[in-house]
């Protein structure tokens, strides 16, 4: 069945579906270097003049403080509510309790234009000012469901037999927590918090509802390219962003690595079914 | 069978033999509406090997549970060893369980997971490497500890989590169906190893099992659970041999009850003697069924007088096609008064 051209042929595809998803930012990667303020093919040399500038640029600056202000925030709120909600839902049968799973799940569903419409008038008609807590909450909307769907489909593959293992063999609550509940479910809080940065980091459309005058980077960089204006210096930002979400992703796959969780072929496989939860979401 | 009335005494039992290790008084236990043990009152013996049985929703996994203290009783004591631990938590009970689905630490090796009980309880490191290594040498598998238990195959996950409890030294070991997810062989297997490993630790162990086989071969005592109460309890040879209900027959063996002047009895299979027609006592009747089991026949006769048994016949010279052609044919049946047994209809009014 799977004959020599076959293979031929899915090896060709494989390459140029990993060259179109790559080649746009390895582009980005080489104009950042552009020593021309002129986006033109080939570049006509090499400079490190644009990270300078983008560094000293108190808009940038002050956009990507926003940004990760609001990010880390949002992981925050998104951690503590979501793997509360996660913990209750797995473990107690309450009335409403299908609704709050609903309920949870239903704003990642909802088109971003519709969320941030929502919370503007919300927000208008509650009289509060927009500010980063305004952005924080529109992203928590968000991001809470992520951590959630991640502590609970760990929850529901960790037979509840491992906690009274644990209280069995003389832990007691706090040991029990300590060796047995947290490292089942770290990796679970790390992938959903990381995921939950990313979401709220590169987040555009409830953002220009809820920032007002407020930039954060994305926004930023948004604008600047409908202006059409300081296009090295976006595109030196867009690589040091890229650059700035590879490095906390690899240091959590090795963290999450030696925890051991994931050493196991059945956790890994477990660990992608999950991420297939989240993104199917 | 030999009479099980006592097994080896490990020298522990002859002086604790005035209180029993586990001992429980009028425990009752309900989730709501539902009676999961409706009264149980049982002493088990240090050193005794002694079993659950019962059907699933019979009570006997609630009954492990509270010995456990997974779960509290709503009613009644719970005793260990003279002391009560009845509001006792878990980790506050000197019991270890072995679980149904081993329960094993998935992020821990196999080391690991055999020294957690040590590692919680404060014992030193180099203590607990040693008795970690004794207790993966007791259970045959001193190789595996740098493992993760993902790594093992079912049985050896099974006597990891037998490790694991035993390293504690507790004072009862509580078993719950341990075999029930492994494959017959390697079940058959296990039983005789877990004996042999209760015999060599000399240590009280309560094991629930739904399988009849499995309460017989390793038993000391066993009691019969129906519906949250004990049917019976004694050896597996009282059980297997003079059932006290007519559930506890059904249950064990095959149920084999026939009605005379309104009193009902039972004979085991293989205590009556099949004879041709000819003489005068014993039950008469038609073979209805032939089943060649291999090993044995199984005829079901059907008695003039009303009612029908089961008779079990060794394939001694019989082959299997004089055996299947005996079908339709009429018979006469006998056993030896000491035999049958009069029954009660059950435990429950």
């Amino acid at each position: 069945m799977e004959s020599g051209a076959t293979r031929f042929g899915l090896r060709i595809w494989t390459v140029l579906v990993v060259l179109f998803l790559w080649l746009p930012l390895v582009l980005i990667g080489i104009y950042a270097f552009n020593s021309s303020n002129i986006q033109s093919w080939p570049i006509p040399g090499w400079t490190l003049h644009w990270f300078a500038t983008a560094w000293h640029n108190p808009d940038v600056r002050s956009s990507l403080w926003l940004s990760v202000r609001v990010g880390l925030i949002t992981t925050g709120i998104a951690l503590v509510l979501g793997s509360m909600a996660a913990f209750a839902i797995h473990r107690f049968r309450f009335f409403g309790r299908e609704s709050v799973s609903f309920l949870l799940i239903l704003p990642i569903a909802l088109p971003g234009i519709i969320t941030g419409m929502a919370l503007n008038s919300f927000f208008v008609f509650a009289g509060l000012g927009l500010s980063p807590w305004t952005i924080v909450i529109g992203h928590a909307t968000f991001c809470v469901v992520v951590v959630y769907n991640n502590v609970l489909a760990r929850l529901r593959r960790t037979s509840t037999s491992l906690l009274e293992a644990s209280m069995d063999l003389g832990a007691d609550g706090w040991q029990t927590f300590r060796f047995v509940v947290w490292p089942v479910l770290a990796t679970a809080l790390i992938a959903g918090g990381l995921l939950a940065f990313a979401l709220s980091f590169d987040e555009v459309i409830v953002t220009t509802f809820t920032a007002g005058a407020q930039t954060t980077l994305p926004i930023f960089i948004l604008d600047n390219l409908r202006q059409g204006q300081q296009f090295p210096i976006i595109n030196a930002v867009a690589l040091a962003v890229i650059v700035l979400t590879v490095i906390p992703v690899t240091i959590a796959q090795r963290l999450t690595r030696d925890t051991g969780v994931l050493r196991s072929t059945a956790a890994t496989a477990a660990a992608a079914a999950e991420s297939v939860e989240v993104t199917t979401v | 069978m030999a009479t099980h009335a006592l097994p080896e005494t490990p020298p522990r039992q002859q002086s604790a033999r005035a209180t029993p290790d586990v001992r429980l008084v009028g425990v009752r236990k309900t989730y709501g509406e539902v009676v999961a043990v409706a009264r149980v009152d049982l002493e088990i013996a240090a050193g005794e090997f002694f079993t659950l049985l019962g059907p699933s929703g019979s009570g006997k996994t609630t009954t492990l549970r509270l010995i456990a203290g997974f779960e509290q009783p709503d009613a009644g004591e719970v005793r260990l060893a003279g002391v009560d631990i009845t509001h006792r938590p878990p980790y506050a009970r000197d019991v270890n369980t072995v679980f149904q689905d081993y329960a094993l630490f998935p992020h821990m090796t196999v080391g690991e997971n055999v020294g957690y009980g040590l590692r919680v309880k404060g014992v030193p490191r180099r203590e607990r490497a040693r008795r970690v290594a004794e207790a993966l040498e007791l259970v045959r598998l001193p190789n595996v500890a740098a493992r993760k238990p993902v790594q093992l195959s079912g049985g050896q996950r099974q006597r990891i989590a037998l490790a694991r409890s035993l390293v504690n030294h507790p004072r009862v070991l509580l078993l719950d169906e341990p075999l029930g997810a492994l494959d017959l062989k390697l079940r058959q297997e296990m039983q005789i190893e877990l004996k042999r490993i209760q015999q060599d630790v000399g240590l009280t162990f309560v094991y629930v099992t739904h399988d009849q086989e499995e309460a017989l071969t390793m038993s000391d005592r066993l009691a019969v659970f129906s519906e949250g109460r004990i049917e019976q309890l004694g050896t597996p040879a009282e059980v297997y041999e003079r059932p006290a209900t007519e559930f506890v027959a059904g249950f064990i063996g095959v149920s084999n009850i026939i009605e005379r002047d309104g009193r009902r009895f039972t004979v085991r299979p293989e205590k009556i003697e099949m004879r041709d027609d000819s003489g005068r006592s014993g039950e008469r009747g038609r073979i209805r069924d032939v089943v060649y089991v291999g090993m044995f026949t199984r005829y079901i006769v059907e008695l003039d007088s009303g009612g029908e048994l089961t008779v079990v016949k060794q394939n001694l010279e019989s082959s299997s096609r004089e055996a299947l052609e005996s079908r339709g044919k009429r018979v006469r049946l006998e056993w030896r008064p000491e035999h049958t047994f009069e029954i009660g209809t059950g435990g429950r009014e």
